[in-house]
């Protein structure tokens, strides 16, 4: 029973195209654990993905699974969530295709607050296309496209969704894989738009370059340079400098979309009979 | 016939009648962007669908709406979407993913003057190349074109038909003179309209291959969450749906996309001829300019001039068998359209030499007039 999330896998296409030492798989296992707690049923479960490293997983898993274009899961997701709304509709994107070509797509699905959950795989690099500089690489690191360092700012995405009206944000790290786990849970669980970011590693395009060392130095890192949301409250900006929050940043309780628009049906339809 | 309601003249608006005739073929799911002249299609549906049960959603740009339309068609509900030149432009990419995965939708693009922001929003015909050739690689493309608000009707339920009969994005190409003009149309009842339905698997779900073309080239389409738990990818994939590279299924799968289409193209061509028996000289002309042309070719008549209309409600694929024939009995065939020569190059192509093909554009944001195709018509 300990692997009954194998059952998810679709396991004549291992081995995956992952790196030795990437952290997706450990995401993507949080996130099949999940699944397998909580007793989803396959046939109603509808993963979605852009385009880079993390974009891979859904060939792996055995459910409704569908691989769009860059930057475009979050909107192709709408559409079936909206459509379909009893499917359980999870997008699975990375820090290049969700934060940055889907950026847009990221706030305005928040904004309607859309019962979709978005996992974002952050490996802080753009890591299919061999090492360019997302919007989550932190300054000063190290990129293809940044080879003397990059100048442009990291931007908490996790701040970003939240301040965009979603009804739960949460970030860990893949040093973390039980509380990355809880946090999908929990998102799977809420009623409206679901966000969880897995800080994790790119060992061989962030890690090599920057000389980060391999996948355990890098683990040590993420565990080193982790502060809970609660003891983040009590330090300052200065000693909060490149530190990962983690934790359940925001939760809310407001009226999810398709909720409202099947009362917008029941409405049109009333008015339309008299 | 009579049908179950009584079926009733009514004046509509171009861009009124598309979205009486789409929820009439089956429409259940629309996502759009505002953008002038198409938003009209957009405002009806917002308040029609949600009243025979079905979804409408404004997206945050012309790229969401095609995925959504995209997502939605994958659940089993008929989508559509519509636009106008520039936010035609932007959902090239996912247009082609729909091509490549085989969802069935309509996108509905109301041309107006470009490149760019262009002249906004006076007519032009820009947009013909680009219905064949905007999103990258081969692809199959079908694309409709009426020419009045009742050909609308008549064009709009026959691209929700073709979708689903060949699980491919059909394009509804429409003039802004059209889709903003009101004219009479006999709207019929709902069981007077023949609506094509796409066929789904009868096979169980163990055994379902979501790319296992049926012999005419179209495989049975699943809904997502209907216990066929299939993959869609814009990678090369073979019949199971999963990525491949391998040379001999990458060769397979673009053929059969191509073929799927090409096979059928009797099946989808629809033409409009008039005066072409006897003619010695042939019109070619689609949407407004072909209204503008009727009328010449009338006059031409009555002037003694062998003059024909012979009108593609079909662009793509290019009716070229039917052009072929028509070069091999008249002299001249004469196109003229709001571009500086699109769909001119493809009368030459199809005509091939065996009579003189003439040109003739007008780009100045202005329908082309019936005296100017006279005119025309009159020079030997």
């Amino acid at each position: 029973m300990a692997n009954k999330f194998e059952e998810y896998l679709r396991p004549q296409f291992m081995p995956h195209i992952w790196c030795p030492g990437c952290g997706h798989g450990i995401t993507l296992n949080a996130l099949l654990r999940t699944i397998a707690k909580l007793e989803l049923d396959k046939d109603k479960v509808c993963v979605v993905s852009g385009i880079g490293c993390a974009s891979r997983a859904p060939g792996y898993l055995d459910f409704n699974t569908l691989h769009t274009t860059h930057g475009r899961a979050i909107p192709f997701a709408t559409g079936i969530k909206l459509a379909k709304p009893e499917l359980e509709v999870i997008v699975v994107t990375g820090d290049g295709d969700g934060a940055a070509i889907g950026g847009n797509h990221l706030i305005h699905a928040a904004r309607r607050n859309i019962g979709l959950t978005v996992v974002m795989f952050n490996n802080s690099i753009y890591g299919m296309t061999s090492g360019q500089y997302s919007p989550m690489t932190p300054s000063g690191k190290s990129a293809t496209t940044a080879p003397y360092g990059n100048i442009e700012r990291d931007f908490d995405v996790c701040k970003l969704v939240q301040a965009s009206g979603a009804n739960y944000v949460a970030r860990a790290t893949v040093a973390q894989p039980r509380q990355l786990s809880t946090y999908i849970e929990r998102a799977i669980n809420t009623k409206g738009f679901a966000f969880v970011e897995a800080q994790g590693m790119c060992p061989t395009y962030y890690g090599r370059r920057n000389k980060l060392g391999g996948p355990v130095e890098m683990l040590d890192v993420l565990k080193k340079n982790t502060v809970t949301v609660q003891a983040a409250a009590k330090l300052s900006p200065e000693e909060l400098k490149g530190k990962i929050i983690t934790g359940e940043l925001y939760q809310a309780n407001d009226p999810e979309y398709c909720d409202l628009y099947d009362n917008l049906i029941k409405q049109a339809q009333e008015v339309a009979g008299k | 016939m009579a049908g179950s309601c009584d079926s009733r003249a009514r004046l509509m608006q171009g861009n009124e009648c598309c979205c009486e005739a789409a929820i009439l073929a089956g429409l259940k799911f629309f996502a759009g962007y505002p953008i002038t002249p198409s938003s009209e299609i957009a405002e009806v549906l917002a308040e029609r669908l949600p009243r025979v049960g079905g979804k409408f959603i404004q997206m945050e740009d012309e790229i969401a709406s095609m995925a959504a339309v995209v997502g939605s068609s994958l659940t089993g509900a008929k989508s559509m979407t519509a636009t106008s030149g520039p936010g035609f432009s932007l959902k090239q990419e996912n247009l082609g993913f729909a091509a490549f995965t085989e969802v069935p939708c309509v996108v509905v693009n109301v041309q107006r003057t470009g490149p760019s922001t262009g002249l906004p929003t006076s007519p032009a015909q820009g947009d013909i190349m680009q219905a064949r050739w905007g999103t990258h690689g081969d692809h199959p493309v079908v694309a409709l074109y009426p020419s009045s608000v009742s050909e609308i009707f008549d064009i709009t339920v026959k691209a929700f038909n073709i979708a689903e009969m060949l699980r491919t994005p059909v394009i509804l190409l429409m003039d802004e003179v059209i889709a903003h003009m009101r004219e009479r149309v006999i709207v019929p009842c709902a069981d007077e309209v023949e609506v094509v339905d796409r066929v789904r698997p009868t096979v169980a779900p163990a055994d379902y291959l979501p790319y296992d073309a049926a012999s005419d080239g179209v495989p049975p389409m699943a809904d997502f969450g209907t216990g066929y738990r299939w993959h869609a990818t814009g990678l090369y994939h073979d019949v199971t749906g999963f990525p491949t590279s391998i040379p001999s299924k990458v060769d397979f799968l673009i053929r059969r996309l191509i073929a799927k289409v090409e096979s059928r193209k009797k099946e989808i061509t629809f033409t409009k001829s008039q005066y072409m028996d006897d003619a010695r000289v042939a019109v070619v002309a689609c949407g407004i300019t072909a209204r503008s042309a009727r009328s010449a070719v009338r006059s031409a008549r009555e002037k003694g001039i062998a003059a024909g209309l012979f009108q593609p409600q079909t662009i793509w694929p290019f009716p070229s068998e039917m052009i072929a024939d028509i070069a091999g009995r008249v002299d001249r065939i004469i196109v003229p359209e709001m571009n500086m020569g699109q769909l001119v190059l493809e009368v030459e192509r199809a005509a091939a030499g065996k009579c003189e093909v003439v040109g003739y554009s007008r780009v100045d944001g202005e329908p082309i007039t019936p005296d100017e195709i006279l005119a025309r018509l009159e020079e030997v």
